[in-house]
């Protein structure tokens, strides 16, 4: 990796990634038009040796090493794993009753790793088979929300006009409206044998997601739309969807990778939430029907800590996976919102909280070089 | 003045196409939904009744779409939003009623102590950039990502049940007759404290990050620099960063709101707390639809008000909104 090494893209139109921050934290533009940060970051960790620069094109998809991207990563492949090959190795079915006697939630044991619930059920069992649908619901949202949102933002940025308000008029309306009633409503018609497909789940609850994102993206675009290297584009006579696609997406990827990132988390956060109130077909197991049969069973106020704890922890240690990721790729579009990195080793030297850090994007690793060794 | 009729207009804009898409769910579902819960609900209630939720959903009626729609509007104007079918015979409006405050109150002042707490730790963390205190920022991701409803059963497992410090759930004790009384008043905060708590730690998390991150880039600027060079007092050099960091927070307030009124409502159900949530779980239950679509509206409504509220500050913090261009 050439981090800190490699000389930034700048100039070459479309082999960088933004420098600029996401507009709407009203982050000022800086720096040059297809800069290309992944070579400039101050915060990331020098490698150990500097390698040579990479060609320009592979070092488009270079991810930054920062320990929260590592970290996410790393939790978020455990959770793909689990989603495969979960229900294959699940010991139990996870509907089936080890005894029909008795009625007692039973703590965990060799036999149920995580215990029982009051039917007996293994909840290790449903933890494994519920992973599958939980995620595919969360990617199939994701997915479908982050199409939605870079067609209508990229669209809405760089037609302009008429388009623009139509665009920026529906996903306002979508931003404010409160998603999960609305959600609860056109499941609460839904009839229930479309409880139980995962897909179908996933698409509805993307037509509430991608407002977010294509605000995003339509703000990038304006900004994008305007640099010197999309001009030429145009005046070189290329069509209109060629320089969307070529010239001005290829910048706006982190800023998708992001939004994508947070519709997957806004769709576990919602699946869950949703199976959790009973409107997704129970039977259909996934770990917000765990909570809801945990809740239906007042096992919170029972002590029966085994039965909500797991299904609760794997929602939020999915969703820190993906928050963490998120957090990777602000910072890397961001530089300024590292907080390891320059500025903890600088006012360790310096005396602390003396003067705020000024980082200058292309100027940082020259500081840092000899530093070596990660934060 | 110009910003806020804007606002205005697109809030009323957005209003009557919440409305509309109210009115439209029941009628594009597959399978009609709304016949199978009438034909069970036959005998159970008055055959007036039925025929007024026949009419409701358009059903057996020879009224087209739009006449369908007119007639809705001319009910909620009027306020009527039907017959709660679950808690028969009583009106839809009754209901929701009844649970309003609750969720208000509980939702409102939790909204306000996550957003000042939010704001002033997430300015700390900022000042202190690079100290021990970055360690809060894994920590918020945590309280984020995780559902409000599993942060309140941890908080109900450890707080009412293990250690029994605080009840159990339900808004006032069983036995209590809401009196007006300094005894009500306590037993009512004692039950409110939980769900406050597990809504503040959830929704605060939010407004830590998004203070930080603007805060970092505030301080980056020349004025702040300045303000250090000549010697100002470090707390009023904070006061003059914060005071223009804190602008995107409050624009981002609409777009949070819409979370926190969803993970409130989670919240009241685990609860058992007497406000919208709970009644929507009922609702759910039940198939109640003129309840459920009417908790609909009425979530949206009280959304886009507090929106508006959040706009009206904005324009009162932010001198540059008021120039008339």
């Amino acid at each position: 990796m050439s981090t800190g090494t490699g000389l930034p893209g700048a100039g070459l139109p479309g082999t960088g990634l933004p420098d600029a921050g996401l507009p709407g934290v009203g982050l000022p533009v800086t720096g040059v038009p297809g800069a290309d940060p992944a070579g400039t970051g101050p915060g990331q960790p020098a490698g150990a040796a500097p390698a040579l620069p990479l060609p320009g094109r592979a070092r488009r998809f270079q991810v930054p090493r920062s320990p929260k991207i590592i970290i996410g990563l790393v939790m978020l492949a455990g959770f793909l794993i689990l989603a495969i090959v979960g229900p294959l190795v699940a010991p139990y079915n996870p509907s089936a009753s080890a005894s029909t006697t008795n009625g007692v939630p039973q703590p965990p044991s060799a036999a149920h790793w995580l215990g029982t619930t009051q039917l007996q059920q293994d909840v290790f069992s449903q933890m494994l088979t519920g992973g599958r649908s939980t995620i595919l619901v969360a990617f199939a949202a994701g997915l479908v929300a982050t199409m939605l949102s870079v067609v209508m933002g990229v669209t809405a940025g760089y037609r302009g006009g008429l388009t623009d308000d139509t665009f920026s008029m529906l996903a306002n309306f979508f931003l404010v409206l409160p998603a999960l009633p609305l959600l609860i409503v056109v499941f609460g018609f839904l009839p229930p044998s479309s409880g139980s497909n995962d897909l179908l789940i996933g698409l509805i609850i993307s037509v509430t997601g991608w407002a977010f994102g294509a605000r995003v993206l339509r703000a990038q675009t304006l900004s994008l739309r305007n640099r010197d290297y999309v001009e030429s584009a145009r005046i070189v006579g290329e069509r209109g969807w060629r320089v969307v696609v070529f010239e001005i997406l290829p910048n706006l990827t982190p800023v998708v990778a992001a939004s994508f990132l947070f519709t997957v988390l806004y769709g576990v956060g919602t699946y869950t939430a949703l199976a959790f109130l009973g409107l997704v077909n129970p039977e259909h197991w996934s770990w917000g029907s765990i909570l809801f049969y945990a809740q239906s069973n007042e096992a919170e106020i029972s002590g029966y800590w085994w039965w909500y704890m797991p299904p609760g922890f794997a929602v939020a240690f999915l969703g820190t996976a993906l928050a963490l990721l998120n957090f990777g790729i602000d910072e890397f579009i961001n530089p300024r919102l590292r907080a390891a990195g320059l500025s903890r080793r600088r006012t360790g030297k310096a005396g602390r909280g003396k003067l705020p850090r000024r980082f200058v994007l292309g100027v940082t690793p020259v500081i840092r070089a000899g530093e070596g060794g990660r934060p | 003045m110009r910003v806020l009729i804007r606002r205005i207009a697109f809030y009323i804009v957005t209003a009557v196409a919440a409305i509309t898409v109210d009115f439209f769910i029941p009628r594009v579902m597959p399978g009609n939904p709304v016949s199978a819960v009438l034909a069970r609900l036959q005998g159970q209630v008055t055959p007036s009744t039925i025929s007024a939720l026949e009419q409701q959903y358009g059903l057996k009626t020879k009224e087209g779409l739009w006449g369908q729609y007119v007639h809705y509007l001319q009910n909620l104007v009027h306020g009527n939003l039907g017959i709660s079918t679950s808690n028969y015979p009583a009106e839809v409006t009754t209901v929701i009623r009844s649970a309003l405050p609750w969720t208000l109150g509980l939702v409102g002042m939790a909204t306000v102590v996550s957003f000042v707490l939010g704001t002033l730790i997430g300015i700390g963390v900022a000042w202190r950039r690079g100290t021990w205190l970055d360690n809060v920022l894994p920590a918020t991701t945590f309280f984020q990502a995780a559902p409000y409803f599993f942060i309140a059963f941890l908080a109900l497992d450890l707080f009412a049940t293990r250690l029994g410090w605080f009840p159990t759930g339900r808004a006032y004790g069983q036995l209590d007759f809401p009196a007006f009384s300094a005894t009500y008043v306590g037993d009512v905060l004692s039950h409110a404290v939980l769900p406050a708590l597990t809504i503040v730690v959830c929704s605060a998390a939010g407004w830590i990050v998004s203070m930080r991150n603007v805060m970092v880039t505030t301080m980056d600027e020349d004025y702040v620099l300045v303000a250090q060079a000549k010697g100002l007092p470090k707390g009023r050099v904070v006061w003059y960063a914060a005071r223009n960091a804190i602008l995107p927070s409050v624009s981002g307030f609409s777009l949070a709101l819409g979370f926190v009124v969803s993970g409130a409502l989670l919240t009241e159900i685990v609860f058992s707390y007497p406000g919208l949530g709970w009644i929507l779980l009922q609702a759910v239950g039940e198939r109640d639809y003129p309840l459920l679509q009417g908790i609909f509206l009425i979530i949206t409504f009280a959304v886009l008000a507090a929106n508006l509220a959040a706009d009206f500050v904005y324009v009162l913090l932010d001198p540059r909104t008021r120039q008339e261009a």
